[in-house]
């Protein structure tokens, strides 16, 4: 009889009438979600999908052990719009679902930030893909772990790079976000440091009409133009440069990292003294176990993997082995979230395809690669293949 | 030939002319003045020594040697403002509301042109242009993209404005915010459903990225001046709109019409003018004016996106007011007015403050002045102040 009413609820379920609370409760299937939160509209949607293609390639790959132990695990996609108000919209709308065990998310540090705060509070595990502004996971959380460098160094990199390029002035811009503004910040002071005269520190939301503020930049004619944030604004500055006569270099950040550059920049990009970005995300093809992950990606995209394609991938990875860690404790129960939050980072060298994580105490991983990547070619198709010039490994400041 | 010279008025193509020759350079000379003036008393100041050890430049050689650029970049925003402000100012001048959704329709304008040089280039037919073929594309795009919004705007009116022709003024405005948001989320769902993202990026083609550059020798300081070909391309266009539609409003019947239905609607209509024919064209013509303005800012920098017509939209209306709304003649005054003031602040505030406040706070200050104006003219520099009408 129990066997019965069993399997009615299993055709309800079925029929759609109930969701992932009765589902487990009365189906085989213990249901389990795993949300990403990325830009899938908008400026930043180039990449941010692909976050979360990523995420859901590696759920497909690597879900088998979680359902070995009879769990059925979601991909629950979120889009942040890029913008902090509709990520933490969001982020109330996953923590609401007690079937949400883990989110794969954010492209934007300034959506990140207070995102997790929310996630913060309901105890909601975090793996970040691509957030690098240090606040990210100096507040010092359980729950926010990230997989990738961060912007103290970033900025120090570029700054370095600088230098050694001969670089004597700079004019440093950024777009008042958390994200950009930051890396800026440790830029110019980095820059300072390297006896980089900075001839100019200034924040701008404008997307179109740069002349006003290039007045002052090419009238000064510094060696370099800095910008922290985003390609859609960079690009658009650096070709209004090049197109008021500016010769010098351009450099940017990871937020650079994206096609629309070239499509945006063009043939101005490569022009002058050229146009390099640092990031915390090379290419795919430069890390060494991605082979398999970019033939299957094109295969079920019919796309190659933009920037941080594969760090989707990895921290989807994580989230899962954190859960079925988490579970394999829980006598092949459902965990909670606290215990997959302490599960991933007790992960000691998670093999991955970007790398072998292992987080230190506040949820950097313990080593992260830094890469200054030099833009060849205009034709955004291309953006993969541009060359990386220099590839650092460092540990995260204390 | 002869027989349609007399039918030409030559004296209303001539007036717009020497107007604009006369804001333009009277603007600029009034707010290079300024400047210079300022650059003189603070040169000896925290102010210039800061810029010499920064630049190995003296305030004052800074400040000139930036002027003839910075007057260019601000007269080509300018005419950019006028031309939608014009949009602003003769819907107000004859029902007497704003329109705020003419920001949308330079933004579908925008979209519109763009889409056909995307789907032009899809072709193959831009990359390998002629220069003449590239102007011809591109006049071709103008030409869509005002016929769109023309369009755009006339349907507008017959939908949202005219059912709430005889309701208080306060209710079309606010139809009108309504239409601004609707056709936002419309650019959006359209561009989303058919290219799969709303953010589109002008083809590059042609030699309109080419640069003319010409240097100055005034005594020990070196002038450097550059203008790109679009910067150009976008003046002359404007200029070309903004003389036709003078000439048009000036100098033919409809013109008449126009004005006669601005002054008094009823009484014109009691004289043969059929009301609601002169207001479908009014949106049409401040459409069609809207719709090129939108390509030649979509050419001029690069990329749009859904709401791009906000801030362009804001500031040209912003024009209309500070020339005196209603008064088509303010709108081109205050377009040049703006366009000059935003440019000066962006590129000088940084300087004179001693990088305190940079060329973010372009907008702060040509508001602020904006204020300063409407305290002591409120009718706008040009408005008459005319009282409350029938």
């Amino acid at each position: 009889m129990l066997k019965r009413r069993n399997s009615l609820f299993s055709m309800m379920v079925a029929a759609g009438l109930s969701l992932a609370m009765i589902g487990s409760a009365g189906a085989a299937d213990k249901v389990v979600k795993v949300a990403t939160q990325s830009p899938l509209s908008g400026d930043q949607s180039v990449v941010g999908v692909d976050i979360k293609r990523g995420a859901e390639l590696a759920l497909e790959q690597l879900g088998a052990p979680l359902a070995a132990m009879g769990f059925k695990v979601e991909l629950a996609p979120f889009d942040d719009q890029a913008n902090p108000d509709a990520g933490v919209a969001n982020a109330k709308r996953i923590v609401s679902d007690p079937a949400v065990l883990a989110v794969v998310g954010h492209y934007n540090s300034g959506v990140q930030i207070p995102s997790s705060e929310v996630y913060h509070t309901s105890g909601l595990v975090n793996v970040s893909p691509a957030n690098t502004n240090p606040k990210v996971t100096t507040r010092g959380y359980l729950e926010v772990n990230r997989i990738v460098g961060r912007d103290d160094v970033q900025g120090v990199v570029g700054a370095d790079f600088a230098a050694a390029k001969g670089v004597k002035t700079a004019f440093v811009v950024h777009d008042k976000s958390a994200y950009g503004q930051g890396i800026a910040e440790f830029f110019k002071k980095r820059a300072e440091e390297n006896k980089i005269k900075v001839l100019g520190f200034e924040g701008t939301e404008e997307k179109a009409n740069f002349d006003a503020l290039l007045s002052p930049i090419v009238a000064g004619n510094p060696d370099l133009i800095y910008f922290g944030g985003m390609a859609f604004q960079a690009a658009v500055l650096f070709k209004q440069a090049r197109e008021r006569g500016y010769e010098g270099m351009f450099l940017s950040d990871d937020g650079f990292d994206s096609p629309d550059a070239a499509k945006i920049g063009g043939k101005t990009l490569i022009a002058g003294a050229g146009t390099y970005y640092s990031t915390v995300s090379g290419p795919a093809s430069v890390y060494p176990g991605t082979a398999k992950f970019i033939t299957d990606f094109k295969a079920k995209y019919n796309a190659d993997p933009q920037p941080f394609a594969a760090q989707g991938y990895d921290s989807m990875g994580i989230s899962l082995k954190a859960i079925e860690m988490a579970a394999a404790a829980n006598k092949n129960e459902v965990p909670t979230r606290e215990a997959v939050a302490k599960a991933v980072r007790a992960l000691k060298a998670y093999k991955g395809i970007t790398g072998t994580y292992t987080f230190n105490d506040i949820g950097d991983p313990e080593k992260a690669l830094y890469f200054v990547i030099q833009v060849k070619s205009a034709d955004p198709a291309a953006w993969a293949s541009n060359p990386i010039v220099q590839t650092l490994e460092i540990a995260p400041p204390k | 030939m002869k027989q349609f010279l007399r039918y030409l008025n030559v004296k209303e193509l001539v007036r717009p002319i020497g107007q604009m020759l006369a804001f333009s350079l009277g603007s600029a000379a009034v707010m290079s003045a300024i400047i210079l003036i300022l650059a003189l008393v603070l040169d000896k100041t925290a102010v210039g020594t800061a810029l010499v050890n920064k630049l190995n430049v003296s305030l004052f050689s800074y400040t000139l040697s930036n002027l003839p650029q910075v007057v260019i970049d601000g007269l080509t925003i300018g005419f950019v403002y006028a031309a939608i402000a014009l949009g602003y100012t003769m819907v107000y001048g004859v029902l007497q509301f704003i329109n705020f959704a003419h920001s949308e329709i330079f933004a579908v304008g925008a979209f519109v042109g763009v889409e056909v040089l995307i789907f032009l280039q899809t072709l193959g037919v831009l990359s390998g242009a002629s220069v003449f073929m590239a102007y011809a594309y591109l006049s071709l795009a103008i030409l869509l993209a005002m016929l769109a919004a023309g369009g755009l705007a006339v349907t507008v009116e017959k939908i949202a404005y005219r059912p709430l022709r005889n309701a208080p003024r306060l209710v079309p405005l606010t139809a009108a915010i309504g239409v601004s948001f609707l056709l936002q989320d419309l650019i959006r769902l359209v561009e989303g459903l058919t290219t799969g993202q709303f953010n589109r990026i002008i083809p590059t083609f042609g030699n309109f990225d080419d640069r003319i550059t010409g240097k100055l020798t005034l005594g020990a300081t070196k002038l450097f001046i550059g203008i790109s070909v679009k910067s150009i391309i976008v003046i002359v266009a404007a200029v070309l709109m903004l003389i036709a539609l003078n000439y048009l409003v000036n100098a033919t019947k409809v013109g008449k019409a126009i004005r006669a239905v601005s002054q008094d609607m009823r009484t014109a209509s009691l004289m043969g003018i059929n009301v609601n024919r002169i207001i479908s064209i009014t949106f049409l013509v401040g459409g069609l004016l809207g719709g090129a303005a939108g390509l030649l800012y979509a050419l001029k920098f690069t990329r749009i996106d859904p709401f791009i017509g906000f801030f362009p939209g804001i500031k040209a209306f912003t024009a209309a007011v500070l020339g005196g709304i209603g008064n088509m003649t303010g709108a081109l005054l205050g377009g040049i007015i703006l366009g000059l003031l935003e440019t000066f602040a962006g590129s000088y505030l940084g300087v004179f403050t001693m990088g305190a406040a940079g060329s973010e706070y372009k907008d702060i200050f040509a508001f602020s002045i904006l204020i300063l104006v409407l305290i002591f003219r409120p009718q706008g520099l040009m408005g008459k102040n005319v009282g409350q009408k029938a």
